[in-house]
């Protein structure tokens, strides 16, 4: 049981760190991106395939997936996020079901549907991180979202966090104000994918084998809905939404009930959320953070 | 390539351009009157389909292939369209209505978690297995002139004809057509000049779910019936609603009709592998967007503070 809950925790450390992308995506931006599990995948395929095929070391690997993704995402925000509207979307669940079908068919890159197996664990200093004993990764994983989420904070609170909430808030307002728009909701794209990406690294290094079935649309939607069931622009928000929709997508576990609940279960439940929060809590459990900002040796 | 060939992948690629033709059409009302893409319209036409296919089977019973299996066929299409219509008037009240007044994100959030709910609930009350839509009718090929014709893409032609004709005339002749093209042009003044625009919304939800419902059904009989559908062939059709120019009605139906042919014309004259046929809608998308993102037929809209 005990096992289990680290199991969940887990989860909730690598989807954390997707619902900190999204969050700076869609909860600042204002942007719907339907793809992190798009780049959640290329993050864990690049880990595999310079692990396994090239020896990289994990640690070497981790900035590489960063840099793919993050590749990808100049690669699509660039045409859609030029336009007004919401072409992201659109793009970005093609861009998702794009990914799993060149995955499944690339085999001499990714061995198609059997996926990479023999993925090494990580090591530090030449201790090994053995996924099967959870602490140690649990412990790693928990380091990196830390970093992730003092970074984006940091971020939130810089010169581009606040061009990304003007630009949310009225993007002809942002523009007279002379931001370049385009400019920051690419650049948001871009770290929102990049992380997605980290994500995917360490879950190819908990996991130790990749498959294009793990990276399905259904990943894209429950870490939206972590981030709008904890808050739209709330970093400390998504990690608790992290955490409850894992707890939710494993209750039928948790419980024991998976005879009774069906498999299909949680994704209507995702579903629903996303709904009723959009009418009756549209801020989410803990609502947008609010930013003070301090004049040097002044009063609040 | 003969001249023979070549006419060939022209029906196939009609064929399937009439079929997004149908869906776009459902995309591109609701964006030119509520400005948002509806996510749902790709689980309202696997809804469609289903139902359309449990009534057919229903109705049609074991009788043998003949006049009554086509009738069968057409009721079935009909009690699909109206059921299909009531769902989207329903998904448009109960998750958009209340978000019409919120910030651009909400309906779009709800509309993904609409369409999620749709897609797994049918998943779950249907199962997983895909069903096969048997065919009313005799499939047997016609040739005429080396070119290989079915009847069902006969069907499909003249089904899609007649109700992008007929949605032609309902939209530019009649007064709630009218009242339509006001909603869509100008919704507060469409509203001070006496205009229900609740109702003309719920009528847009009704037309475009209608005709989802038909293109699922349609679509159906060549490649069966499964819960996710919806999703694939709805991106398709959303792109299709783009290249036309979004909220334009003929452009919605050219786009349908351009990017069934390419689709058929890239795997034969290009050689593009079956495979990766789904990215060709996908790259026209984004092609679109970097060369034209008004669409072919769409008007440059200007900003207005």
């Amino acid at each position: 049981m005990w096992n289990f809950f680290l199991l969940i925790l887990i989860y909730t450390g690598i989807y954390a760190l997707m619902a900190l992308g999204q969050n700076i995506i869609t909860g600042y931006g204002g942007m719907l991106s339907l793809t992190q599990a798009g780049f959640f995948a290329i993050g864990s395929y690049a880990t595999a395939i310079l692990a396994t095929r090239y020896g990289w070391s994990f640690w070497a690997t981790l900035p590489a997936a960063a840099l793919f993704s993050a590749f990808f995402g100049l690669l699509i925000g660039l045409p859609t996020l030029r336009l007004k509207g919401d072409y992201l979307a659109i793009a970005t669940l093609g861009f998702g079901e794009i990914v799993r079908n060149v995955l499944n068919n690339w085999d001499s890159l990714t061995n198609g549907p059997m996926g990479i197996q023999k993925i090494p664990m990580i090591t530090i200093f030449g201790f090994v991180v053995n996924p099967y004993k959870k602490y140690a990764f649990l412990v790693v994983l928990s380091i990196a979202v830390l970093v992730a989420y003092l970074l984006f904070q940091r971020l939130a609170r810089s010169r581009m966090g606040r061009a990304l909430a003007a630009v949310r808030e009225d993007e002809i307002a942002a523009q007279s104000m002379g931001i370049n728009i385009t400019k920051y909701k690419v650049y948001a794209f871009i770290l929102g994918a990049s992380v997605a990406g980290v994500a995917g690294s360490f879950q190819a290094a908990f996991t130790l084998s990749v498959s294009p079935g793990t990276y399905t649309f259904m990943v894209s939607v429950m870490v939206l809905c972590m981030v709008v069931l904890g808050g739209m622009g709330n970093f400390k928000a998504s990690i608790l939404g992290a955490f409850i929709i894992q707890l939710i997508s494993y209750l039928p576990q948790l419980t024991g009930l998976t005879a009774v609940i069906p498999p299909q279960f949680k994704q209507i439940l995702f579903g629903l959320i996303l709904v009723i929060m959009m009418i009756w809590r549209p801020q989410g459990l803990l609502g947008r953070e609010q930013i003070t900002y301090r004049k040097k040796g002044g009063k609040r | 390539m003969g001249i023979a060939e070549f006419f060939q992948h022209l029906m196939n690629g009609l064929t399937l351009g009439g079929i997004y033709a149908l869906i776009a059409l459902g995309y591109t009302m609701v964006y030119g009157i509520l400005k948002f893409i509806n996510f749902a319209h790709g689980d309202v036409l696997m809804a469609g389909a289903f139902i359309g296919l449990f009534v057919f089977d229903w109705l049609r019973g074991s009788a043998p292939l003949g006049v009554w299996t086509i009738i069968s066929f057409f009721l079935a299409m009909i009690v699909s369209m109206g059921l299909s219509a009531l769902l989207g008037v329903f998904i448009e009240r109960v998750a958009y209505r209340p978000l019409r007044q919120a910030t651009r994100l909400a309906p779009l959030l709800s509309a993904i978690g609409v369409s999620f709910i749709l897609s797994n609930g049918a998943a779950w009350a249907f199962g997983t297995r895909s069903r096969k839509f048997n065919y009313p009718f005799d499939n047997t090929p016609i040739t005429i002139a080396q070119v290989v014709i079915t009847p069902h893409q006969i069907l499909i032609l003249v089904v899609s004809l007649v109700m992008m004709i007929a949605l032609r005339l309902f939209v530019n002749r009649t007064r709630m057509g009218k009242a339509m093209r006001a909603t869509s042009l100008d919704q507060p003044t469409a509203m001070l000049m006496g205009i229900n625009v609740d109702r003309v919304i719920s009528l847009t939800f009704a037309i475009g779910s209608a005709l989802a419902a038909v293109g699922g059904i349609l679509i159906a009989l060549d490649f069966k019936v499964y819960a996710s559908m919806g999703t694939m062939t709805g991106l398709k059709a959303f792109v299709a609603a783009v290249v036309g120019g979004i909220g334009n009605i003929s452009g919605a139906m050219f786009g349908g009709i351009l990017l069934g042919l390419l689709e058929t014309f890239g795997v034969a004259i290009f050689g593009i592998p079956t495979g990766l046929k789904d990215t060709i809608a996908f790259g026209v998308l984004i092609l679109i967007l970097l060369i034209r993102p008004e669409g072919l037929f769409g008007k440059v809209e200007k900003e207005k503070v």
